[in-house]
């Protein structure tokens, strides 16, 4: 039963302090957020709030004008391509909406080759003694010390000997060589004890068996922190897809709206939109898998 | 005897013949996406260095050495060097500060307010950098953008400043954004390190009289060591590789070119430096974050 009376001055004192540094980091907490803010209210500002200069904190209306100028900017075919003599050309939608598909069918793309290439390896490296293993976990730790973009540099040429340069593939294939998922399934699979492995072989399971029955719903949980992580960085890897993807139907939605930005750079109200619809939908599924990516971030970090 | 040791080393040679086998079918998928799309390009990155190439040609002249000696003789270069180690020197400990600083205050409220505040300061990470750096750009505009406002409104500034367009405030500003979008995953880490501090040895400090800052030094602290020495490397590396801010929002601009981007500049850019000298500046960028992460982890481990 402690009331004010009965604290001690320290006991006060480390009071105080705790409530000043939790205002603190409230207030440094809404300038983090005050960015997204801007972004998702400017989106809908009409053009006089958007150039006013006093700044409108709150729209003064709710328009859907810079959404309506970012559709209406550019059209390219759903889709097209050649069999033979035949050319089928799809309907033609707004680019936005192009580019929006395109980063969903990459991140996608990247996510499911990244979890299951990564779980497999990672689950040898864990469970399985073999000639050669020192060397290629060594192989991996060291290339995720080196700067990835500079990798990318060389890669450019050798995606156009590959005839896969502005192409979808050159953006996915590197991001599935990249070692960190396997970096943290191998974390992972080293949890599960090695005795459950063993006994499943020992009940005559096969090598493929064992580890889609047993060891992967195990290591689920990890699998999810991998397929988050790779999503978002995927979808955010902008260096990659301004060197890989040149072509108007190619591009991604970031690298539409940075393309956007070189053309007008001034119209804030077309930006934002753009900017909202690039970030909205990654940060819902941030949201609703928070969970699991706290999870792969600490988990891939255990003494490196 | 020996003949039965003989036996039994067969056969555990065997084992490891089939276990070799089985172990490099599971590898096999990511080992040929690794090698085709991280380990040779890293070689022909070395390899590229040393020719004076364009990109898009196939004609390139064998220069030796020739493009590092350029390099160092290139005033760009030299430029583009110093700007990084400025990002870099400022960038690497105040993101390591703060986040630890955000963190220890954080992970003592109630559970559903660390989760929270560590999502908030995530978020600049995940909403991109292209629109993060959209919407800094109107903050940071010289007509309606929010900072000159307040400024203005507050009697802090006299008049406007154009921050982008003015050498003296441009790196300052990218340094500032980049701050925002790399404390994310620091704050995560501290928050679960501090989580993992023996709760014993703290209590224990506490009822022989230790002020919560002793404590926080003398026993947490050191225990945190392996997480601060895996933030500083990782806040090192990307603080290296800062482009998309600085050609989304100067193109190089008032004094801001970092080696990132002049590397992108020669390879893509600008034919009379070349692909070639683009990947020799690549391989000294990697060679000086090698340095500086091995460095970082010795000095981690000693302590």
């Amino acid at each position: 039963m402690k009331t004010k009376n009965t604290l001690n001055p320290s006991q006060l004192r480390s009071n105080i302090y705790k409530w000043i540094s939790t205002v603190l980091v409230s207030l440094v907490a809404v300038l983090f957020l005050f960015p997204l803010y801007w972004i998702i209210t400017g989106a809908f500002k009409n053009g006089v709030d958007i150039n006013s200069a006093e700044p409108v904190w709150w729209p003064s209306e709710w328009v859907m004008t810079n959404f309506q100028k970012l559709m209406d900017r550019r059209s390219s075919p759903l889709f097209e391509f050649t069999i033979g003599n035949l050319t089928f050309v799809g309907p033609k939608i707004p680019s936005a909406i192009l580019w929006l598909i395109n980063s969903v069918v990459m991140a996608v793309g990247s996510m499911l080759l990244t979890c299951l290439t990564s779980a497999m390896a990672g689950y040898v490296l864990a469970k399985k003694k073999f000639w050669g293993r020192g060397i290629i976990f060594g192989l991996i730790v060291c290339a995720m010390a080196l700067p990835k973009q500079v990798i990318l540099i060389p890669l450019v040429r050798q995606m156009s000997s590959m005839k896969m340069w502005d192409t979808m593939w050159a953006v996915i294939f590197p991001i599935v060589g990249w070692p960190f998922g396997v970096f943290l399934l191998k974390q992972f699979s080293e949890g599960i004890p090695t005795e459950m492995v063993e006994a499943c072989r020992i009940d005559g399971a096969s090598e493929w068996r064992t580890f889609t029955d047993v060891m992967f719903p195990m290591i689920k949980p990890g699998v999810g922190a991998c397929a988050i992580f790779t999503f978002i960085n995927a979808w955010n890897d902008y260096f990659m897809q301004l060197i890989m993807l040149t072509k108007t139907e190619n591009l991604t939605i970031a690298l539409g709206i940075a393309t956007m930005q070189g053309e007008s750079s001034t119209d804030f109200g077309l930006l934002m939109a753009g900017s909202a619809l690039a970030s909205v939908p990654i940060i819902i599924i941030f949201l609703i898998f928070q969970k699991y990516f706290t999870k792969g971030i600490t988990m891939g970090a255990v003494k490196g | 005897m020996t003949n039965k040791n003989m036996t039994l080393n067969m056969r555990n040679r065997k084992l490891m013949l089939r276990e070799s086998t089985t172990a490099y079918l599971f590898l096999l998928p990511f080992l040929l996406f690794f090698v085709l799309f991280v380990v040779v390009p890293m070689i022909s990155c070395v390899y590229a260095g040393f020719f004076e190439a364009v990109l898009g040609t196939s004609e390139k002249k064998f220069v030796g050495f020739g493009n590092y000696v350029k390099m160092f003789q290139d005033p760009e270069f030299i430029n583009a060097l110093w700007n990084t180690i400025i990002i870099v020197v400022v960038s690497v400990p105040v993101t390591c500060a703060f986040s630890l600083w955000v963190a220890s205050i954080i992970s003592k409220l109630h559970v559903a307010a660390t989760s929270a505040f560590r999502c908030i300061f995530y978020l600049p990470v995940v909403t991109g950098s292209v629109a993060v750096t959209m919407v800094w750009k109107w903050i940071y505009d010289y007509y309606n953008g929010v900072l000159n406002y307040i400024g203005t409104e507050t009697g802090l500034l006299e008049k406007n400043i154009n921050w982008l367009g003015d050498p003296k405030y441009a790196l300052g500003c990218i340094i500032l954004i980049l701050l925002t979008t790399s404390v994310g995953q620091p704050i995560v880490l501290y928050v679960s390190a501090l989580d993992n501090v023996d709760k014993s040895l703290v209590e224990a400090s506490e009822v022989d009289g230790a002020t919560p800052m002793q404590s926080f030094w003398k026993i947490k602290w050191p225990q945190m060591m392996p997480t601060t020495l895996y933030v500083l490397i990782i806040t090192t590396i990307n603080s290296f590789q800062c482009f998309a801010l600085i050609q989304l929002l100067t193109s190089g601009g008032s004094n801001t070119k970092t080696i990132m981007y002049y590397i992108y500049y020669a390879a893509f850019k600008d034919d009379n430096l070349g692909y070639g000298y683009g990947s020799a500046m690549g391989v000294i960028l990697a060679i000086i974050i090698a340095i500086l992460s091995a460095a970082q982890f010795r000095a981690g481990k000693e302590k």
